[in-house]
């Protein structure tokens, strides 16, 4: 087995793929948040905003996001089995064919191909690509824990198998379309019926793309790097149970006011309210497991990223229920308000423990220690700003548009033409910009520090 | 023994799957099959073949990444986008473009509002229309021509009819004609509802008339809401010429008010009676003099 005794190169592979796609993702993402207050950056036919906003969602979710759950999946999942990967070689595949099915999806959706459904934009063709790397990805993780040395499945194996299971069912329905030439598509799902397929499919995208294998790396990694037991075992069991319950229901909150019927609006809102609970489950289970040992934040550089990961997580879930009440809805829906939650959970959240699990990862598989925890300490400080910054400026903005949107005169016409409430977001699309930098700036620090570990260390096999 | 599925990974990946399922059942696969999912509006007609190259040419764009195309119940939503969205309107629409964020207005009423110069020239430069829009221009889509073999497919695979007479009329018109022809289909099934302001005047006469601050006024407004169409000065451009315009007064309030179908949308719910008498104010300060409150044929 020598070099794939626990199959190391894979998951750095996955590991430095996921950078690489995560720093495009980036750039675009910059370059975009210029284009919606300087529309001379649009260059068409390709780098208009209507384009690069795909590809910056895409490289994000998918080259960055998935990539990282590949490797830190396979990584968590060997050491949890105590055995290296049933399918070595179809797993180092699964990193070749995930790297060009992530280059010939950004080179898809720069040409214009989308289906434009949110986060599953790529055409048909992409489509089958992607439920084969899935299915592969199934087959190694189902037969490594089948054939495992460890008898006891623990919490971050639960979360792992949700995944793989969820990702399957709601990728394949929600792109069910009839193929009209090689580039182009429509969907066997129509009008009222297709949003509510899109909405449960997309809501659920972030539930089990951004949340449970992100709850699958903390479990993991906040005991390894702080060196304390999660808290209760019974709560990570409440918790686990009621949140993949949940988050199927909750899909038609984001279709408030929509023409979908009534009852599916409903049930969504109050299931995500529901939701709030086996969300603060793994919130509460990640505080009291550093709790009576909180001089941890500033000896372990590590358990700082788990605990201010975990906060947003918890701020996200309680936002993210708070948008569903219809009252809220009616005002910050469709407005700047949404990319700033959206943005607190995918850098505050998601990033944050991402690159914590890589921090701890990598010094691991390449038998040295990280190569300067002044550098992750700035990294992190960057970070953090650059998310706050972004998320606060697009509240505010989201609720002055919504505030202008509705505003009427005591005649009873409308206060605000849409351009005047349009230009209200100049400044604030700018600041944004500028801490999209500050982030950016993190991230590098984060990559060169990565960089200079892997440079440091050596890839000698681990004891299997 | 409850604690024995977390050594059995199938077992546990099938009743994972099971929680996983309930959700969706029941709020996602068995409402697809009732009726209450598949409403269609009487008069919803399919898209042409013009048109749903159109619609293409708008997923190709991402041109929902801004613009929604749903109008909320909601009072302030329905007086500046027209009357809130129904069910039954989108059954042709593979998949639904409702979207999710309004950088852009909702287009869910577009159809019909403007004329089809109003959008060329607003694609070429929409900047134009007014200097604070952020969207990109499309005037370049005016140099990529469509393809009748791949429409015929697409129509075909939509189930919408089409002669070839129709598919062979397609060659040689650009992605930007379609867009135009999709545009202006928007929301076509559903009729606009009247203003909830009055669009008659409340005073036989201008009450404003000669008051040179409402010149001022009316001129601010003019440059916000009429200069792209009826051009400086109201020398006219894609509206018609406004100098010396023949309609009285209370004639020139209605037609502000209420608009023209498919040719001018109606501004009562946006401006207040105040605001557009001073247009009209405005506007009689660029008649020769004389002509001001002639009667005669409003257009």
């Amino acid at each position: 087995m020598s070099e794939y005794a626990y199959d190391e190169k894979t998951v750095t592979g996955f590991i430095v793929s996921a950078i690489g796609w995560g720093v495009v993702g980036i750039l675009v993402g910059l370059w975009i948040s210029v284009q919606l207050w300087a529309p001379s950056w649009n260059i068409p036919p390709y780098f208009t905003y209507g384009r690069l906003r795909t590809v910056h969602v895409n490289a994000l979710a998918f080259g960055l996001g998935l990539g990282a759950i590949f490797g830190l999946f396979y990584y968590i999942v060997m050491r949890l089995t105590r055995r290296p990967l049933v399918l070595p070689k179809l797993a180092r595949f699964h990193l070749h064919f995930f790297n060009v099915a992530i280059a010939l999806a950004a080179l898809s959706l720069f040409a214009g191909m989308n289906q434009t459904l949110e986060y599953a934009e790529l055409e048909w063709p992409l489509d089958i690509v992607v439920v084969a790397i899935w299915v592969i990805f199934a087959i190694n993780i189902f037969a490594t824990i089948i054939k495992r040395r460890e008898e006891q499945m623990y919490v971050s194996l639960w979360y792992v198998l949700a995944t793989v299971i969820a990702v399957a069912i709601l990728y394949i329905v929600e792109n069910l379309a009839v193929p009209a030439g090689l580039f182009k598509s429509y969907s066997l799902f129509a009008g009222v019926n297709s949003a509510n397929v899109q909405w449960w499919y997309a809501h659920n995208a972030v539930g089990f793309v951004f949340t449970t294998p992100i709850l699958a790396m903390f479990y993991y990694f906040l005991p390894k790097s702080t060196g304390l037991p999660i808290y209760s075992h019974r709560l990570s069991i409440v918790a686990f149970w009621s949140l993949v319950f949940g988050y199927l229901w909750t899909g038609a909150h984001h279709l408030v006011y929509t023409p979908l019927p009534d009852w599916i609006q409903t049930v969504g809102i109050a299931f995500s309210l529901f939701l709030i609970a086996p969300s603060w489950g793994s919130v509460v289970n990640g505080y009291y497991t550093v709790g009576g040992a909180w001089d941890r934040m500033r000896t372990h550089y590590l358990t700082k990223f788990f605990i201010l990961g975990i906060t947003f997580y918890g701020l996200q879930t309680v936002q993210g229920p708070t948008q569903a009440v219809r009252v809220v809805s009616s005002l910050i829906h469709y407005t700047d308000w949404v990319p700033g939650h959206v943005h607190m959970g995918t850098m505050g959240w998601v990033t944050m423990v991402v690159t914590a699990a890589i921090y701890y990862a990598v010094p691991k598989i390449y038998n040295t220690r990280i190569y300067s925890e002044k550098i992750a300490n700035t990294h992190f400080w960057l970070v953090l700003v650059g998310q706050l910054v972004f998320s606060v400026t697009m509240w505010i903005t989201g609720i002055q548009q919504g505030a202008m949107w509705k505003a009427a005169t005591p005649e009873g016409t409308l206060t605000y033409t849409f351009v005047e409430g349009l230009a209200k977001n100049y400044p604030y699309w700018q600041m944004r910009t500028a801490a999209g930098v500050v982030f950016t700036v993190g991230m590098l620090f984060f990559i060169y520090n990565v960089a200079m570990t892997m440079r440091r260390g050596s890839l000698v096999p681990a004891k299997a | 023994m409850a604690g024995a599925i977390y050594r059995k990974p199938i077992v546990f990946s099938i009743v994972a799957a099971l929680v996983i399922l309930a959700g969706t059942l029941a709020t996602m696969f068995i409402p697809m099959f009732t009726a209450a999912m598949h409403p269609r509006l009487a008069n919803l007609k399919p898209y042409t073949a013009l048109q749903l190259a159109g619609k293409d040419v708008y997923q190709q764009e991402g041109c929902n990444n801004c613009h929604t195309q749903t109008v909320r119940p909601l009072r302030t939503e329905v007086m500046r986008y027209g009357e809130y969205s129904k069910a039954g309107e989108f059954a042709n629409d593979r998949p639904f473009l409702w979207g999710s964020k309004r950088t852009g207005p909702d287009l869910a009423r577009i159809g019909g509002k403007y004329p089809d110069a109003w959008h060329v020239k607003h694609f070429n430069d929409p900047r134009s229309l007014t200097a604070q829009s952020n969207m990109p221009a499309y005037g370049w889509l005016a140099g990529r021509t469509l393809d009748p073999g791949a429409m015929r497919t697409r129509m075909r695979v939509n189930g919408f009819p089409y002669t070839e007479q129709e598919i062979g009329a397609l060659a040689g018109r650009s992605e930007l004609d379609a867009l135009v022809a999709y545009v202006q289909a928007v929301g076509a099934a559903v009729k606009g509802a009247a203003p909830a302001a009055a669009v008659a005047p409340a005073e036989a006469a201008n009450p404003l008339a000669g008051s040179a601050a409402a010149v001022a006024e009316g001129l601010a407004l003019y440059e916000t809401h009429c200069l792209f169409c009826h051009g400086f000065g109201g020398c006219g451009d894609i509206g018609t010429s406004l100098i010396g315009c023949s309609a009285s007064d209370p004639e020139t309030y209605t037609i502000i008010a209420e608009g023209y179908e498919g040719e001018m949308p109606g501004y009562a719910d946006q401006l207040t009676s105040r605001q557009i008498w001073s247009i009209v104010t405005y506007m009689r300060s660029l008649a020769p003099a004389g002509e001001a409150g002639e009667k005669g044929e409003s257009r």
